[in-house]
């Protein structure tokens, strides 16, 4: 027997306020799978911009395409991660693969997934960096040399007609992409929204929240990615590029409250039978969660900052550190999102009569510590990606620097 | 071997080989375990509520029935109690979480009671409907199972439930609920909860047996199930519940 577990329910036990069922003690999706559509979202979201150069042309936005394409990749490949640490029986997960019970909207996860990382993503960067792969693996010696002969699967072609293939390519992929995107985050929303059990997820809305926080958050991380690498890089930021894309964040952000907004007020009219007890969770134990780090900071503070920006005439200087400050609020507000709706959704009783308690663990497999490192996992990935599919070094320029 | 005795072997060996396939097929069909056909059944339970007095022995019984443990975190049943003050307050407690505590004088108590509590064996499950790998299934004879050797332990179940009835076995990892003792029933016995109930406040039937006990409970009581709302068809029936119980 577990007797930490047992341990940790006991004391959880004494923390519970009015009256809870008895198996509900126990929080069942942990911070992990507060991290899992978090992941997500920025995966969606960065495509989505990315999609922007592609599908709507938009020019100014072309210095951050090719770093959005592999940021989605970077988080997608991570994402099942901290699903799979959380699984009871972790070494049987290949079985919503094999035998997936096509009833259930988790077992569509094999699907999607695979259809958004193969179809979309990998296909779309491949094209992209296709040509590129093929002249540094002439520029280059020993093993890179092979590795870009193999990741441009072996092709030579670098006729007009097969680059303008490519780019055509790209356009269909991206074209069918921005569907999938919607499709890859939506289900994750339609996970917790379908749930008719629990009142707090259970909503139409809630996949079409999730979609538009996922795009907030993925445009705000590759602004924080391009703000943060290109003076690594020694490089000037472009500031066309970076007004356009805070301005799409600032729409982004407005649809988002708005949604989330028409959610609260839906239910506050509605006021259905567990509107009691939803209103102690709000104003109780997500108050800080939800107000403070959710709506004040991660969605007022950024969107007054952008207002400000878009009305008074600031230098660029400053013009970046309030940029870079809204970003950053608005991951922590997305987070909260996640966090808001995965755990505040386990911390009220289905009878409707009483309130439990999450307290995360830290060192546990489903503790702070690994939500931590699955955070910072995808980081080191984009690096590896960035060091060998350089996102703004196209071939030609690195030629002309060697020779 | 001459035409003739080629030809009447054959037939010989045809006609053998169909019998043979069809008993075969037919033995296959049938359940082994003394000839019980799930078809022929549909289980449910009734909950004369104000026959229960709270006495807790279903949940020893279950517990001990079906190795859960013993915290009165894991539960496949418990038992709720009710008071409802004159004032309209109303204060519920697991009998299992409160017992050894003493337990204060309680003025002005319009009406108090026990409710046992288990799965509600739902005809339209939503655990059965959210598991993404068909370890929880529903069988014919109408009580949901989780084949724990095939449960992933992602625990959607558990959030999908309305009624609280499910958990993480510890020991296991995964997904645990009543089973109505399933492996008494297809025997023959009741579940152990019923068997123990000294008020008989729990009564287990076949919905297709019209000499069942449980027939005869549905049709002199008036009856309730929890949540109907959410259209899970629950069946394990109330008979004179309080507005008051979720």
């Amino acid at each position: 027997m577990n007797q930490e577990l047992v341990q940790r329910l006991s004391e959880l036990q004494q923390e519970v306020t009015g009256f809870i069922y008895p198996n509900e003690v126990e929080i069942h999706w942990s911070i992990l799978i507060v991290v899992y559509p978090y992941i997500t979202g920025l995966v969606a979201g960065a495509f989505i911009l990315a999609s922007l150069v592609q599908v709507f042309n938009v020019k100014e936005v072309q210095p951050t395409y090719r770093l959005a394409l592999l940021t989605a990749l970077a988080f997608l490949l991570i994402a099942p991660l901290p699903l799979q640490f959380h699984l009871g029986h972790p070494e049987r997960a290949f079985e919503i693969f094999l035998t997936p019970q096509l009833g259930s909207a988790m077992a569509m996860f094999g699907f999607v997934y695979l259809w958004y990382l193969m179809a979309v993503l990998l296909l779309e960067i491949w094209f992209e960096y296709r040509k590129d792969m093929i002249l540094w693996s002439k520029g280059e010696k020993g093993p890179m040399k092979w590795i870009y002969r193999g990741l441009s699967l072996f092709s030579s072609d670098i006729s007009e007609g097969a680059v303008a293939f490519d780019k055509k390519a790209i356009k269909v992929i991206t074209v069918i992409g921005i569907p999938s995107a919607f499709i890859l985050h939506g289900y994750v929303g339609f996970i917790f929204g379908s749930v008719k059990a629990n009142p707090w997820w259970s909503s139409v809305l809630i996949p079409i929240v999730f979609l538009m926080s996922a795009i907030v958050s993925g445009i705000a991380l590759v602004i924080f990615l391009y703000m943060v690498i290109t003076p690594l890089r020694g490089e000037r930021i472009d500031m066309r590029c970076l007004d356009k894309i805070t301005s799409y964040l600032f729409y982004a952000v407005i649809v988002d409250f708005t949604l989330e907004a028409l959610d609260f007020i839906h239910r506050l009219y509605e006021s259905e039978e567990s509107i009691k007890i939803l209103s102690k969770l709000v104003t109780g134990k997500l108050f800080v969660s939800l107000w403070v780090i959710q709506i004040l900071l991660g969605m007022i503070i950024p969107l007054a900052i952008m207002v400000a920006v878009k009305s008074l005439k600031f230098d660029e200087e400053l013009r970046r550190l309030l940029y870079f400050t809204s970003v950053i609020l608005i991951q922590l507000g997305i987070f909260a999102t996640r966090w808001n709706v995965v755990i505040g959704g386990q911390l009220f009783s289905k009878s409707f009569r009483g309130l439990t308690t999450y307290k995360m663990e830290v060192a546990g497999i489903e503790g702070l510590f690994t939500a931590i490192g699955l955070l910072i996992l995808p980081f080191i990935v984009l690096t590896i990606l960035l060091k060998i599919l350089p996102a703004w070094e196209t071939a030609e320029v690195k030629e002309g620097a060697a020779s | 071997m001459n035409r003739r005795k080629f030809l009447k072997n054959a037939v010989l060996f045809v006609s053998a080989a169909g019998v043979f396939r069809h008993l075969l097929k037919d033995a296959a069909a049938k359940p082994t375990a003394g000839g019980y056909d799930p078809a022929n059944h549909l289980y449910g339970m009734g909950i004369d509520i104000d026959k229960c007095i709270g006495c807790g022995l279903c949940i020893e019984a279950c517990k001990k029935e079906n190795n859960v443990p013993k915290e009165p975190f894991f539960c496949r049943t418990w038992v709720e109690r009710y008071v409802i003050k004159r004032d309209g307050s109303v204060t519920v407690e697991s009998i299992e979480a409160q017992k050894g505590k003493p337990r204060a004088d309680e003025p002005d108590i319009l009406r108090s009671f026990f409710v046992p509590k288990l799965c509600n064996q739902c005809a339209n499950p939503p655990c059965v409907q959210v598991c993404p790998v068909g370890a929880t299934f529903a069988t014919e004879d109408g009580v949901v199972l989780v084949d724990s050797k095939r449960c992933i332990g992602c625990r959607y179940c558990i959030q999908a439930c309305p009624y609280g009835a499910r958990y993480l076995h510890p020991e296991t990892r995964t997904a645990d609920k009543c089973t109505f003792c399933y492996h008494r029933i297809v025997k023959g016995l009741l579940p152990a909860c019923v068997e123990v109930c000294p008020t008989q406040a729990r009564i287990f039937g076949d919905l297709k047996s019209m000499a069942s006990r449980l027939v005869r409970f549905t049709r002199v009581n008036k009856i309730h199930v929890l949540k109907p709302h959410l259209n899970t068809e629950p069946k394990v029936y109330y008979a004179d519940m309080d507005g008051e119980v979720r």
